[in-house]
């Protein structure tokens, strides 16, 4: 079983849950951006957590499935086809050999994610599937999919179609974006009112919006005054070089706040003021260039909170969908 | 230690941050050194990335297994056991670096961003110079070639180490960054930004100060050279480096080693031992350039 890439559409790659462990060398962890959609899919078709699925941005690909096949697309609302027959996201479909799956235009959110039961079947580098771009490293040739790339899809998971995901328990991409941030990292090098503002200011996604992070406009923000310690280099917007965390928010000069994702930098010497909590960074992959968004200062404990919620919520949805019906929890 | 006390805050759910100072020094930076390879060493539960920097260390948790404010108190029992770190002998090497000084690649695209600059006026070099106060660029050529350099952080991308320079106060180069970010920099340009060198791995966006540009790779994603058989890079954080002047003929004929596969750097082991550096700079400086002759 393989797919075929027929187009790629805008940017499409290979993704899992990311590889740890080499963060302090400059390797980022890659990864689906929306975690949450991302598992979603792999449940809908009966996948171990884990198995690789391709990650469309903007726009979809078109893909020929070469021998039958359960699949589901979760994430941004592309208008998937089955041939001719327009389908649902959040629902799992059993293709025929040569069937080919299209997409028309984005309504909504920004990343649509492919899972097919089995997952995509390419050799990991260092203990993931993912691609990160920059590098040329993980993923199919560590590259953005490309006509004509034929990706094999392991036979293991024969998967279960008309599997779906009840309507209250999608995720919805409407609206102004929030994302929660927790306070810290270089935060005392931001006079306080500046601070204020980060989090007073409606901010707007920027064209510069892509798996590295996301740069946003709306504001500007002043540096406390101080004598620039060793090493650190002369503007007050730079720290002496220090990592950066996944979700990280730096503000070099004062203006254009910049969020880091999942192929980030990994270090360097900007000041970071806080950190976009995990579970929010999903609803930041699907927000959209111009779209509103407000960061919203929360404290360790209601960041842990939010990502035992969020954890609930999705072992409440993969129930759901093995049962084929609501849960009662 | 400085007066300074430890900033422990969370990143998000999965990350908490470190800072032991907020200046640089090589006393900071053997605590970072030394936390950091206590909290890989320990393998704690939960603990998912280290990344030793210059002057803190920043850790990845995976919050499902150790609670972020339970891996603080952890932190800080650690540093507490390191102290200054003052006994700290490293078992390291000492990698030779050889570097084409002011290369007409560096120079173009130096050139190309004046207006990015301080000094649309000056090279680079000419402005490092100048405001680290030598008399001649030669002087400060000679300066930047006879100290060898501690790798104090890696990050960023892969292959990219941050370079301290292992001499006293009074010596220590520092330069801004350019006034705005380059679009463009030579793959393995060498560079100078706050107190830092540092070789750009690939060819990119930067704003450190270009100097030159080293004959041999920082980052070699094919493994097909025997020094990056293991990983993707080959310097690690405590390496020595010491920088070695060559000439354009030998520059190429290392290049022509490394597309032939042949290249390996010139090293020799070395246990480095900071205060032993803090008491006596010139004789550990000595020491250092010995071992790599001898290599």
């Amino acid at each position: 079983m393989a797919l075929e890439i027929v187009k790629p559409g805008l940017q499409a790659t290979v993704q899992d849950e990311g590889r740890v462990g080499l963060y302090a060398h400059g390797m980022p962890p890659a990864g689906a951006l929306d975690k949450h959609a991302y598992r979603i899919g792999n449940a809908l078709v009966g996948n171990p957590a884990g198995a690789a699925g391709i990650e469309m941005t903007y726009l979809g690909a078109e893909v020929v499935f070469s021998a039958p096949v359960v699949f589901a697309v979760t994430g941004a609302e592309m208008a998937p086809k089955l041939d001719d027959e327009e389908i649902e996201t959040w629902r799992s479909y059993r293709a025929a050999a040569g069937q080919r799956l299209s997409f028309g235009y984005l309504t909504a959110g920004a990343r649509s994610y492919l899972a097919v039961a089995g997952g995509i079947d390419i050799a990991p580098y260092e203990g993931s599937r993912s691609t990160y771009t920059l590098v040329g490293r993980g993923g199919f040739e560590g590259r953005p999919l490309a006509a004509g790339d034929v990706l094999p899809v392991a036979g293991a998971v024969d998967g279960t179609p008309d599997r779906r995901v009840p309507e209250d328990l999608r995720p919805s991409y409407e609206g102004d974006v929030e994302a929660r941030v927790v306070t810290g990292l270089a935060s005392y090098r931001l006079e306080p009112e500046s601070l204020r503002a980060l989090f007073e200011t409606s901010w707007k996604v920027t064209p510069n919006a892509n798996r590295v992070g996301y740069r946003y406009s709306g504001g500007e923000l002043r540096f406390v005054e101080r004598e620039q310690p060793v090493g650190a280099g002369s503007d007050p917007s730079n720290v002496v070089d220090f990592g950066y965390p996944v979700g990280s928010i730096q503000v070099p000069g004062g203006i254009e706040p910049i969020c880091l994702l999942n192929d980030a930098v990994t270090a360097g010497g900007y000041a970071t003021v806080g950190t976009v909590i995990s579970c929010d960074l999903d609803r930041i992959a699907q927000s959209q260039i111009g779209q509103a968004t407000h960061f919203v200062e929360v404290g360790i404990d209601e960041a842990l909170a939010a990502r035992r919620a969020r954890r609930a919520e999705l072992e409440s949805i993969v129930e759901t969908i093995s049962n084929g019906r609501r849960s009662e929890a | 230690m400085s007066g300074f006390e430890t900033r422990y805050t969370h990143g998000g759910d999965e990350w908490v941050l470190i800072e032991l100072d907020e200046a640089m020094s090589l006393g900071v930076n053997m605590r970072a050194q030394a936390i950091s390879e206590r909290l890989l060493a320990e393998r704690v539960e939960g603990v998912v990335d280290v990344c030793c920097a210059n002057a803190s260390c920043l850790v990845r948790i995976d919050p499902d297994r150790l609670d972020p404010r339970d891996a603080i108190s952890l932190f800080r029992e650690l540093e507490a056991e390191v102290g200054d770190a003052g006994d700290l002998r490293m078992q390291t090497r000492v990698v030779e670096v050889p570097m084409l000084w002011e290369d007409e690649w560096t120079h173009e695209v130096l050139m190309k961003f004046r207006d990015h600059h301080q000094t649309p006026d000056k090279t680079d070099i000419e402005f490092a110079a100048e405001l680290n106060g030598f008399a001649s660029t030669d002087e400060f050529r000679a300066a930047l070639f006879a100290t060898p350099l501690l790798g104090t952080m890696t990050g960023f991308a892969p292959g990219a180490t941050w370079w301290y320079p292992l001499t006293t106060a009074d010596k220590l180069i520092e330069v801004p960054k350019y006034v705005r970010p380059r679009t463009d920099t030579p793959e393995r340009a060498f560079s100078w930004g706050g107190a830092f060198a540092a070789i750009y791995p690939a060819r990119g966006a930067g704003g450190y100060q270009l100097f030159g540009i080293v004959a041999a790779p920082q980052v070699d994603p094919s493994r097909r050279l025997a020094d990056f058989r293991e990983h993707d890079w080959f310097f690690e954080v405590g390496d020595l480096a010491v920088l070695r002047a060559v000439e354009r003929d030998e520059y190429e004929a290392i290049r022509a080693e490394v597309e032939a596969g042949s290249f390996r750097y010139r090293q020799a082991p070395l246990e480095f031992a900071p205060a032993e550096f803090l008491a006596d700079p010139a004789a550990v400086q000595a020491a250092i350039r010995r071992a790599i002759d001898g290599a």
